[in-house]
């Protein structure tokens, strides 16, 4: 039952480059997602991380092969899923409450606006911003702007999050700021998320599987790691963890050996 | 600001109208009847102390003569921001009319106003209106260019979020790309109005009537020359503070203003 909650099959996304030709970023996908997975996606760029989520957003479609979310194709966007998307995309002419107001009143029009409220205030609350509920996005750190794309993200109440490289930008102390808030929301919220990224640490702190891809064109699922680790997670712990380093050394592997990338 | 610099910005430009004044004064005395600063000053007192009266239909105060203008300047530039807001939205949200009406914008758009005077002068046959279609055919071009320059720049990521959240096209024009093209949109009403303020002068000169533009000619056909100087002062001055009003309006619409004290 939960083996069929997010299923890609065959999925292959080509882009026409004009004369008739194509360039086919992803071909042959194949993977099964389970209900309340972190799955993180890893590779170098070009490798068609950002295209797979893409397609599992709807925001672009497949070229061939199905995606299959809960039974029902993905045919484009859809309120059962969210993106977090790396630049935040906050829009920087509304506050960070109508910011995230504007997404719960698109997707849940039938609340009172007592119920607005509260749901929008949750969900701030739940990224530890109610202090800076009122400012705009020009107005506060990246972290925080980053937290308020995951409020945002999460305040719709989706089954699967999505988040594009959603620390990227960020430097490294914030990022592992980030990186606790998001283990304990999920630990909380229950929902599956997919992350995109190209740093090896941060692919097994989160995850429970991490999906490593060939590079591209044509890029292909090359190996899928489990991560067996307990949660909650230490990050100081785990650098002493035995699981955690064969992981963290299987993904250097194949980044750095099987599939290096020279010109990055 | 540091107080070093509060002084500096009176104190420097005062320095430089001493200088401007010390060259106008050797200007007046080596060109035969050009008028001295001391001349234009009581002059400008004179026509200053009582710019409201009317003694006839042809002889008003300077008062009235900047407003008429300005009348005509608002009546082209009201028309210019009513028909070059929408057509600017529409070839900044879809390609095919930008490439429609491109080539004419880029054809139009440098043409004088005193070219289009004539034709317009002869189809409406009133001074009034020529006044105003002929700011209203000069001062369109920056508001429709920037109002679909500001459609344009709406980014990807925000058209993503309208995306993600299905919005109807309604709701990304109100909530996405208005919100991204209004300062645009100010931009181009402010470059438009200064258009107009300069448009006005050359065309009342041409239809006569009343107007600070063909007061100065006036004023030079009855050799009162330190009046067209008078004229020239008042003219930078409105236009002036007509940019400063509209600064602080486009200021108010612009989001990346805001919340950043």
């Amino acid at each position: 039952m939960s083996e069929s909650f997010l299923s890609l099959q065959n999925v292959e996304k080509a882009f026409p480059i004009g004369k008739g030709k194509e360039y086919v970023a992803v071909t042959d996908v194949n993977v099964e997602i389970r209900e309340n997975e972190i799955i993180s996606i890893i590779g170098h760029s070009g490798c068609g991380k950002s295209t797979i989520l893409n397609m599992i957003a709807g925001l672009d479609l497949a070229t061939k092969g199905k995606i299959i979310l809960k039974g029902q194709e993905i045919k484009g966007p859809g309120y059962d899923r969210a993106v977090v998307f790396q630049n935040h995309s906050l829009l920087p002419w509304l506050t960070v409450y109508d910011n995230i107001e504007l997404a719960v009143k698109k997707v849940m029009p039938d609340l009172s606006p007592k119920e607005l409220r509260e749901r929008v205030e949750k969900f701030i609350d739940m990224v530890g911003l109610s202090h800076a509920k009122d400012k705009y996005p020009g107005e506060i750190s990246g972290g925080m702007k980053q937290r308020v794309g995951i409020a945002r993200a999460l305040s719709i109440k989706p089954d699967v999050l999505l988040m594009d490289e959603p620390f990227g930008a960020l430097d490294s102390l914030t990022r592992a700021n980030l990186q606790e808030h998001l283990m304990r929301i999920q630990a909380k919220v229950k929902n599956t998320v997919i992350i995109i990224t190209h740093d090896v640490d941060e692919a097994v702190l989160l995850s429970d599987r991490v999906i490593m891809m060939t590079n591209g064109p044509k890029a292909t699922i090359g190996e899928v790691l489990e991560v067996n680790i307990e949660r909650p997670r230490d990050r100081v712990a785990l650098q002493e963890n035995p699981e955690y380093i064969r992981c963290r050394e299987a993904i250097l592997e194949f980044l750095y050996k099987k599939f290096a990338k020279e010109d990055e | 600001m540091k107080w070093q610099d509060k002084v500096a910005r009176v104190v420097l430009p005062l320095i430089v109208l001493v200088l401007m004044i010390g060259f106008w004064s050797f200007l007046s005395s080596i060109i035969e009847d050009f008028p001295t600063p001391q001349d234009t000053w009581s002059a400008a007192t004179d026509l200053l102390s009582d710019p409201f009266y009317i003694e006839s239909e042809d002889d008003m105060g300077i008062g009235w003569q900047v407003l008429h203008s300005l009348k005509r300047v608002f009546g082209g530039f009201a028309l210019a921001v009513l028909v070059g807001v929408p057509v600017g939205l529409l070839i900044g949200m879809n390609r095919y009319f930008q490439y429609a009406f491109d080539p004419f914008i880029q054809i139009f758009k440098p043409v004088s106003p005193l070219a289009w005077l004539p034709l317009l002068l002869f189809v409406f046959k009133d001074i009034n209106i020529t006044a105003m279609s002929t700011i209203f055919i000069t001062s369109i071009w920056p508001i429709i260019i920037n109002t679909a320059l500001g459609v344009r720049s709406v980014s990807q990521d925000y058209l993503n979020v309208a995306k993600v959240l299905q919005f109807t096209p309604l709701e990304r024009v109100v909530n996405i790309i208005l919100p991204v093209a209004v300062p645009y949109i100010f931009t181009g009403m402010r470059l438009s109005l200064g258009i107009a303020w300069l448009v006005i002068v050359a065309a009342e000169m041409l239809t006569g009537g009343i107007g600070i533009g063909f007061w100065i000619w006036d004023e030079y056909n009855n050799l009162n020359y330190q009046n067209i100087i008078i004229g020239i002062v008042i003219v930078g001055v409105v236009g002036w503070i007509l940019d400063i009003i509209m600064g602080y309006i486009s200021d108010f619409f612009d989001y990346r203003k805001r919340g950043r004290a």
